[in-house]
């Protein structure tokens, strides 16, 4: 047996000198289920999530908007639904416009890719590195997260202050959806609640994100200098354990909540008001 | 109530070895260990297994059964189906030495390339006065019993041999983060070493350490994902860089 060749075809768990057994496995549960599922999710989502962005219309209906094209910032979005004026104007390439969607889209996309429960997730599911846990990887190298383009995730924290700000604005659209068509105060209706939920959603995802027990208290060494600081990462520490589930409602929300807007913007359904 | 069991037990060495099949009483309220020691006693007298304390606490027992990293003093029989063969054996990362024991001495020498606790020079045996909050984190992960499951289900070293070199793993970041968050700590390049010597960057936190250490230490979220953001706040976030370059503010955390 030439050793040195054998070292260098057989890695990981068959390597020379770990105990000889051929499967890359020995678990018996299904390991496999979990990855599974997230694909599945992760792949309607995006599918679903493509397909509104291009489509270009059906996400403004007095009062409401969809989360997908908020802020809208162009001035090819419908009339009324630019709350914050038109700043980018109407960009497009090859004579087509660009949907108004993709510029606010980047910001929650780049959020979530680099959370580190999504990284978590996708790492898993989409990469199999590892696909479940004693299950070996089918990757020949690995280097982690030391090199680009993965030592970008370190950038985490620019994506969660812009998320920050597109919770206000989307705050801001719950807000406003207490008025009436007519676009009178006092009103609220099934569209209201949706994006209520869609809002709360969203804040509890960030403020359980690591970046925000982090910046909240947890870089601090002395938590008895900073009493107030430790106490708010205490809460935050709390929310954060509920990270991963906030993760999914606040995706399945979202997607839902333009998903309301879209069927009343298009006519295939009255959004009801309670008063 | 005893009832007759199956199981595969690895035996072999650093060469060559194979799962053998044997059949095995269980009692009720045993766990692997006791089933293993009993086809020691009674079949394969020179069966090699390590153990010791028979409580969770020494670390020693570990082995993978039906393909996960586990305590064998820990995993209760009565957790497998009634025809379920079980299967042991040794850990898959590391150098296997006889039969369940494996070779974990690539742990002692991370280990030592950890820099110690540092203290402030000034300060006398006996002197330290420390508030409960600020030990808090840090007691979490002094609950760690070595065991290294979690070194051992680690992907970055368990899939590829060639990363030991350059990665200390979940048991050593648990390490540098108790430190890094002592309040009396002062060595001040930790967050450097750990990304730049010890491999932080290469753990892509899919919380398999976590997921298998019987202490419950939640090693992922607790102190790998705390020490990847002050490694940030250190090496990619220019703006708290500068900021530490013109007011000194890590002294002062
Ligand atoms: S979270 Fe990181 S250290 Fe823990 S098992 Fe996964 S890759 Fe290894
Ligand atoms: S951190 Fe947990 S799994 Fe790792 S060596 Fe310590 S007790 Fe074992
Ligand atoms: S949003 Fe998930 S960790 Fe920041
Ligand atoms: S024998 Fe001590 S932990 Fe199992």
């Amino acid at each position: 047996m030439t050793a040195m060749d054998t070292n260098k075809a057989k890695t990981g768990v068959f390597s020379a000198g770990r105990a000889l057994i051929t499967d890359r496995t020995l678990r018996t549960d299904k390991w496999w289920i979990q990855p599974l599922i997230t694909v599945g999710v992760f792949v309607s989502f995006i599918i679903y999530a493509t397909f509104r962005a291009f489509e270009k219309q059906n996400y403004f209906a007095e009062p409401l908007i969809s989360p997908f094209y908020s802020p809208c910032l162009s001035t090819v979005c419908v009339e009324g639904s630019a709350h914050f004026g038109t700043p980018i104007g109407a960009l497009s390439i090859f004579g087509m416009v660009i949907s108004p969607a993709l510029f606010i889209l980047i910001f929650p996309l780049g959020f979530r890719l680099t959370c580190y429960y999504y990284r978590k997730a996708y790492y898993r599911s989409f990469w199999m590195s590892p696909p479940a846990c004693a299950v070996a990887e089918p990757h020949k190298k690995y280097t982690g997260e030391t090199r680009a383009p993965l030592i970008l995730q370190n950038g985490h924290r620019w994506f969660f202050y812009a998320g920050l700000v597109l919770n206000i604005i989307l705050t801001y659209d719950a807000v406003i959806a207490f008025k009436n068509p007519e676009g009178e105060w006092g009103h609220m209706s099934v569209g209201t609640l949706v994006l209520l939920a869609n809002a709360t959603f969203l804040w509890l995802y960030s403020a359980s994100c690591h970046t925000c027990r982090h910046t909240i208290g947890g870089r601090l060494r002395n938590f008895s200098a900073h009493p107030v600081r430790y106490k708010a990462w205490t809460i935050v520490s709390k929310l954060n354990h509920y990270h991963p589930n906030f993760a999914w409602v606040s995706l399945i929300g979202v997607a839902f909540a333009d998903f309301y807007v879209r069927q009343v913007a298009s006519g295939a359904i009255t959004n009801f008001y309670f008063f | 109530m005893t009832r007759k069991i199956k199981m595969r037990i690895w035996r072999g060495n650093s060469e060559t070895g194979s799962l053998q099949d044997v059949s095995v009483d269980a009692n009720e309220g045993e766990v692997v260990l006791d089933v293993i020691h009993r086809v020691q006693a009674t079949q394969m007298g020179d069966l090699a297994v390590r153990w010791n304390c028979k409580a969770g606490k020494c670390g020693s027992c570990s082995v993978e059964i039906n393909g996960k990293p586990r305590l064998a003093c820990m995993t209760q029989m009565a957790s497998f189906a009634e025809d379920e063969t079980i299967t042991v054996t040794p850990l898959r990362a590391f150098p296997v030495i006889k039969d369940l024991v494996t070779d974990v001495s690539f742990n002692y020498k991370k280990a030592m390339e950890i820099p110690s606790f540092e203290p402030p020079a000034d300060l006398k045996p006996g002197e330290a006065r420390m508030q409960q909050i600020d030990v808090e984190r840090s007691q979490e992960f002094r609950k760690c019993i070595e065991c290294f499951l979690c070194q051992d289900t680690c992907h970055v070293i368990r899939d590829h041999e060639e990363n030991k070199k350059s990665f200390a793993g979940p048991r050593f970041f648990i390490r540098i983060a108790e430190l890094d968050m002592h309040p009396l700590d002062m060595l001040r390049n930790r967050k450097q070493k750990a990304q730049e010597e010890h491999g932080l960057g290469m753990c892509n936190i899919t919380k398999c350490c976590t997921e298998v250490c019987p202490e419950h230490i939640r090693i992922t979220d607790n102190a790998i994902i705390p020490m990847k953001e002050r490694v940030v706040d250190v090496k990619y976030d220019p703006v708290r860089w500068l900021g530490s370059k013109i007011r000194r503010r890590e002294e002062v955390l």
